[in-house]
């Protein structure tokens, strides 16, 4: 299994050179302009004297060589520096610069983080842990009102889109009832009991409709493997062996039914770090997915494959991770 | 608790603290005040990012010399008085301008501010390597000189009849030269502080930027004027959508001012309706307006002929056209279709307070406004038959579609989009199904229409179909260089890389003369003469159909006072005389 | 005994029915031949037997029967309610349920009966298949890659790249090269139902491969399955009967969650302009512009969220019926 790890990590180098050289490439041949969003009154002229000077006269390879150099030699260097405080940021070098704002990529990023972890984070750990148990009683339980009633609220939630839940939400408590803020604000500080609470106050509701949906996914993965495990014969030799219906449950048919179930958390994580852009955008959290949105709209490539590439790195490690967590679950799973 | 008796407690507090302090007062009087703009700005340098959204957050802290007010009358803001030729202070021959700065003028951290400031600003905006977003502005200067401290020349290249641009209006404020010296050409991205703090003259001072998201703005100790501005801080909050900029204005009365809130008018008059805030408008110039190509559209064309216009004469424009459009070089079925459409109707689902009926390419200001063209106000789908049958467009065969000559009066419609805009198309498409018209419609996402990528089909450049809709307008109050815009070496095409603004293809050796002429006058009811002669061709020629004259709504609570909604130039333009109303 | 067996395809018990296939010569033989059992039981066919189970499964049945019924509504309503979804009706607008419209009448006057019809038949057929190409993609690649080691390496990078690819840009990028090239071969509507159709199997096939792979990796080691490879099966018999029937599972799971999640998408394709033209109306569209009436009027939202989680609902009782009727052990319990 180590060997195995290690040869899909040195693997995992060639492979996200060539996503990020495609993601560079198709962001090259999408239609658009970085001065798209400007106003008519802005001339044509001007408008070329702006792409020139954010580099679009170059071929896109010779862009591409500088965002990878810009990448993996100069940003490492500078967070490096910024972490330790050492000198070693290259002089001159320029660093990954959005187009729209025209600051250094991760730094934008970087600010993003918190209220990305915060919302989008949270929700999906507690989707997770809310899922996990529906599902294995809707499947101990098939076809018990709770099975029914979880089944029903699930599928709605999955089904109704957060553009709607979320704006129906703050119709509710924020509009109606005047409970909760509408607006999130990202540059609010928790240091005491009360600002602890606004944080809560204000994160309750884009929390609960991003949770809503993750739980109506993973629940339905959970149920419908713990059905496929239930009436396997082990577990009848399990009972036949005198050991208690919690211990079958949760010792033997769970950790059998977890494939699936982790496949799914796993492609849902690097989704956190992805933002929720729709959610983010009716709660103006202003997260990673807000910015991945603004500058897909505003073209700024460097913005956008920075982000991507980011992703990308998470989607690879996470489903090595998924891959290492099968052969653990099920030990017959072997790769070499 | 709730969050609502809370918010009103603060609101509560405020207004008892406002009622001693009145109109004037000490600075900062009223704490604090929330901005809402759904689409957030991405840096506070105008000049690296010519976004309305980036122009209007920095006017809080930059500011021009002089400013366009409410009426579009230009105010004396740095400067101390409105050069004219009168005083001498605009050349006899109209080749330079000279402003003055208002006395012990200082910048946000304590230095004075200088007619070098100025002069660097100009450099920093014409750098040939800066991509200066506004260099339109410092078109045809050829310097602009420290006369001394305070008094700033600028010189032109030629005669300039409105040299009025350089510095004026919110796009060209003056930047500190302490601050950005180091950031010219292609170091200016590196200038990251400086881009999203500049130190500036304004009312406020920036304490924290986070680019696309919010920014905390606090009053500037050292503005000119005693006692403003009224507020001690600001939040400015960027993201979300209109409706819920709206709805934090007028329904949860969490934010105080939301800016540009197109929305079914139905929509904003119910939360107009709780009490807590209102929705006001300012026009500008801005109109929507149909576009009908001149040039034939046609798919199974190839590209070096789809939508563009080939000369008789090779080079010759003004030799007439070998590619019109089957259908629109007749006027006639132009003004028929114009003739079709309902524009209060228009006005009334989709732009409410935000929009009035128009026929005028150039509906303001009145200087220029022709009143030529009203006729078309009053919808009249039997006379827009009668026009139709009058020139030869009846339905031969029978398909419920008028044809003449063998050719359908079958047109593809697009434009970008955005709801108000699908509706717009949706109601239009039946009045000229009714004129026996067949539409397609298609809409574009504005990224793609409006992003220019010669590569795109579908960029309103192209105008790979046969109508397309969208809203154009010019900054400032002097429309000469907007209507060269139609000129007929403007129109985008191949070997321009669909660069042009000509954009359905309008060509008249007349139109071309009167533009000349115009760069030559300098006399201000000529002008106006001329700019409504130059409409009334355009609206004429059917080749632009105006739809709506729009305006900017946006709202404010109702404890905000001193707002004076402004088109012609940032609507914060103000800010500093903004305060909690009793 | 540990495993899920096959009612076919495994030696000790063939199936109480029809057919019994043949292991080692891989095709079908004649019943008696190999024949074990008294045939006191008149033979039956397998699929006979599953539609028994889903017959007898209610929330399947009612599943099926609501999804029929959607499927006729929006398919012969427009027959019988013969008011043209576009057609604008300006004194009409936004008025409630009527008589002359049921649903009401949306802010342009547009009856929202004619609209609900006319937008389920789009976001039916699109979510219906762009599901299934999802769904059919997803399987294959998981399967090859967690059947064959050779085929996992490449695959699984193959489906990280897609994971990876933001769908935006994607999609622009896919609109822009084959709308008009589409468009012509097929007429514009049936161009761009194929391409939204084929951007969003395309773009979601990766869960269900990853899914299915993991399961596959599981399942081929179990006994059954060294078991019918130590006397010869095929690999593709393997497969077929097999590996798949344990899968199915998982995959009805996706299949449900991906009708929905295709409904949406194409709701939010067209609202940027990248789907269907503006004045054709789907269930995910109809949605989105009524959100911002949701106070004003809720029924308008109400129908189109009703009528997608309905949808939905009913494809996932079908789903859950299917695979308890596939499930020989609880078959002809």
């Amino acid at each position: 299994m180590l060997t195995y790890t290690l040869r899909r990590l040195v693997l995992a180098v060639p492979t996200l050179i060539a996503i990020s050289f495609i993601i560079f490439l198709l962001l090259d041949l999408a239609p658009g302009d970085p001065t798209a969003q400007l106003p008519l009154t802005i001339p044509p002229e001007v408008r070329q004297q702006i792409r020139e000077s954010l580099g679009l006269g170059e071929p896109v390879h010779v862009r591409y060589l500088l965002w990878l150099k810009q990448f993996f030699l100069t940003e490492p260097r500078f967070a490096l520096e910024a972490i330790t405080g050492w000198d070693v940021a290259p002089e001159g070098a320029s660093r990954v610069i959005s187009w729209q704002t025209r600051a250094p990529v991760m730094d934008l990023v970087i600010q993003r983080l918190p209220q990305t972890l915060w919302v989008v984070g949270l929700a999906y750990v507690l989707g997770v842990i809310i899922a996990l148990p529906i599902g294995v009683i809707s499947a101990y339980r098939q076809y018990s009102a709770f099975d029914q009633v979880g089944t029903f609220v699930s599928m709605i939630g999955f089904s109704v889109p957060p553009f709607f839940t979320g704006v129906l939400a703050i119709v509710i408590f924020s509009v109606q009832l005047g409970w909760l803020p509408s607006i999130y604000d990202t540059t609010h500080r928790v240091f005491d009991w009360d600002s602890f609470l606004y944080q809560l106050q204000q994160m309750i509701m884009p929390v609960m409709v991003l949770a809503l949906q993750t739980t109506a996914q993973i629940s339905r993965f959970m149920r419908a493997s713990m059905l496929d495990n239930l009436n396997q014969d082990y577990v009848r030799t399990a009972r036949a062996k005198g050991l208690g219906e919690r211990d079958v449950v949760l010792t033997h048919v769970l950790r059998n039914s977890m494939i699936p179930v982790v496949t799914v958390i796993a492609l849902g994580v690097p989704g956190i770090f992805g933002g929720a852009i729709i959610t983010e955008q009716v709660f103006k959290v202003n997260g990673i997915g807000q910015l991945l949105i603004t500058a897909i709209q505003a073209n700024d490539v460097p913005l956008v494959q920075t982000l991507t590439f980011i992703f990308a790195v998470l989607i690879v490690l996470f489903n090595l991770i998924a891959d290492v967590l099968y052969g653990l679950l099920d030990p017959r799973i072997r790769y070499d | 608790m709730r969050l609502r008796t809370v918010l009103y407690g603060a609101a509560a507090t405020a207004l008892a603290s406002a009622a001693f302090a009145q109109t004037d007062g000490e600075r900062g009087r009223d704490g604090q005040l929330n901005i809402i703009y759904w689409q957030a700005p991405s840096t506070l340098n105008p000049y690296l990012s010519g976004g309305t959204k980036e122009v209007e957050s920095a006017s809080l802290v930059i500011e021009p010399l002089a400013r366009y007010d409410e009426n579009g009358e230009m105010v004396p803001w740095l400067a101390e008085a409105i050069p004219s030729v009168d005083d001498g202070t605009v050349a006899e021959d109209l080749t330079s301008i000279t402003w003055t700065l208002k006395e012990g003028l200082e910048w946000s951290d304590g230095t004075p501010v200088t007619a070098e400031d100025a002069v660097f600003t100009w450099e920093y905006c014409t750098h040939p390597e800066g991509g200066c977003a506004q260099a339109s502005y410092f078109d045809g200067v050829a310097s602009v000189e420290a006369v001394d401290d305070r008094t700033i020349r600028v010189n032109f290249n030629a005669p300039k009849p409105f040299p009025y641009t350089a510095f004026v209006g919110s796009e060209s404020p003056i930047l500190q030269k302490a601050q950005f010296q180091d950031c010219l050409g292609t170091r200016a991205p590196e200038c990251t502080e400086a881009n999203f703090g500049p130190i500036g003259t304004g009312p406020f001072v920036v304490d924290e930027f986070r680019p696309n998201d919010v920014i905390l703005l606090s009053a500037n100790e050292n503005f000119r004027e005693e006692g403003k501005p009224a507020f001690a801080s600001i939040t400015f909050k960027g993201g979300g959508d209109a409706a819920a900029a709206a709805r934090a204005v007028l329904e949860t009365g969490e934010f105080d001012y939301a800016w540009n809130l197109q929305l079914d008018p139905s929509i904003l008059a119910d939360m107009e309706a709780q009490g807590i805030g209102e929705v006001i408008a300012a026009f500008g110039t801005s109109v929507e307006r149909l576009h009908l190509n001149q040039t034939n559209a046609d798919p199974s064309l190839p590209p070096e002929e789809r939508s563009v216009y080939i000369p008789v004469e090779e080079g010759n424009f003004q030799s007439g056209n070998q590619n019109p459009h089957p259908i629109f070089t007749d006027p006639a079925v132009g003004r028929a279709l114009s003739k079709a459409i309902d524009r209060q109707l228009l006005v009334d689902i989709g732009y409410g307070a935000g929009g009035q009926a128009t026929c005028n390419l150039l509906p303001a200001p009145e200087l220029y406004a022709s009143t030529a063209n009203d006729d078309c106000l009053v919808q009249d789908i039997e006379e827009a038959k009668r026009i139709l049958d009058e020139a030869g467009w009846t339905d031969t065969n029978g398909n419920g579609i008028r044809d003449k000559d063998g050719v359908e009066l079958s047109v593809t419609y697009q434009t970008s989009t955005n709801a108000v805009r699908q509706d717009t198309q949706a109601l239009v498409k039946q009045w000229w199904d009714e004129l026996g018209v067949e539409t397609e419609l298609r809409n574009v996402d504005a990224s793609v229409f409006f992003g220019g990528d010669p590569s795109s089909p579908d960029t309103f450049q192209k105008f790979y179909a046969d109508i397309e809709m969208y809203t154009n307008n010019f900054a400032g109050v002097d429309p000469e260089a907007y209507m060269a815009n139609w000129r007929c070496n403007a129109m985008p095409r191949p070997d321009t890389a669909w660069q042009g603004e000509n954009i359905q293809r309008f060509c008249d050796a007349e139109y071309d003369k009167l533009v000349d002429e115009m760069a030559q006058t300098a006399e201000l009811e000529r002008r106006g003469e001329l700019a409504k002669q130059m409409n009334d061709m355009i609206v004429q020629s059917y080749s632009i159909i105006p739809l709506i004259h729009r305006g900017s709504p946006s709202a404010k609570a109702n404890t905000l006072a001193g707002v004076r909604m402004n088109d012609w130039d940032s609507e914060l333009w103000n800010i500093k005389d903004w305060h909690r109303a009793e | 005994m540990t495993d899920r067996d096959q009612p076919e395809g495994f030696p000790v018990h063939p199936a109480p029915g029809g057919r019994v296939p043949d292991i080692e010569t891989g095709g079908a033989v004649p019943v008696d031949f190999v024949q074990d059992r008294p045939p006191e039981a008149p033979p039956r066919s397998q699929w006979v037997d599953v539609w028994r189970q889903f017959r007898s499964h209610k929330g399947a049945v009612a599943g099926a029967a609501f999804f029929i019924f959607i499927v006729l509504a929006v398919m012969l309503g427009p027959l019988i309610w013969t008011i043209d979804p576009t057609y604008i009706d300006i004194r009409a607008r936004n008025t409630g349920p009527s008589l002359a419209h049921p649903f009401g009448a949306d802010q342009l006057g547009r009856d929202m009966l004619a609209r609900m019809m006319a937008g389920g038949r789009t976001s039916v057929a699109v979510g219906m298949t762009a599901m299934l190409l999802a769904l059919s993609l997803g399987t294959l690649i998981g399967v090859l890659a967690g059947f064959f080691r050779s085929l996992d390496g490449p695959l699984m990078r193959l489906t990280d790249l897609f994971l990876a690819l933001p769908l935006l840009p994607l999609l622009l990028v896919m609109v822009m090269l084959f709308r008009q090239t589409l468009a012509t071969n097929f007429g514009p509507e049936t161009g761009i139902f194929i391409l939204i159709v084929v951007a969003i199997g395309l773009t979601s096939w990766m869960p269900t491969a990853r899914i299915v792979r993991g399961d596959v990796l599981a399942i081929k080691e179990r006994e059954f399955v060294l078991a019918a490879r130590s006397i010869g099966t095929t690999n593709s018999r393997l497969i077929g009967r097999h590996i798949l029937p344990n899968v199915l599972s998982p995959i009805m799971v996706s299949a449900t969650l991906g009708i929905a999640n295709a409904i949406i998408t194409e709701s939010a394709l067209s609202f940027l302009g990248l789907g269907f033209p503006p004045d054709f109306p789907t269930w995910g569209r109809l949605l989105y512009d009524a959100t911002d009436y949701l106070q004003q009027y809720p029924e308008r939202v109400f129908w189109p969220g009703l009528a997608i989680s309905l949808t939905v609902l009913s494809v996932n009782y079908i789903g859950d019926g299917l695979r308890d009727a596939l499930d020989p052990r609880i078959r002809g319990r």
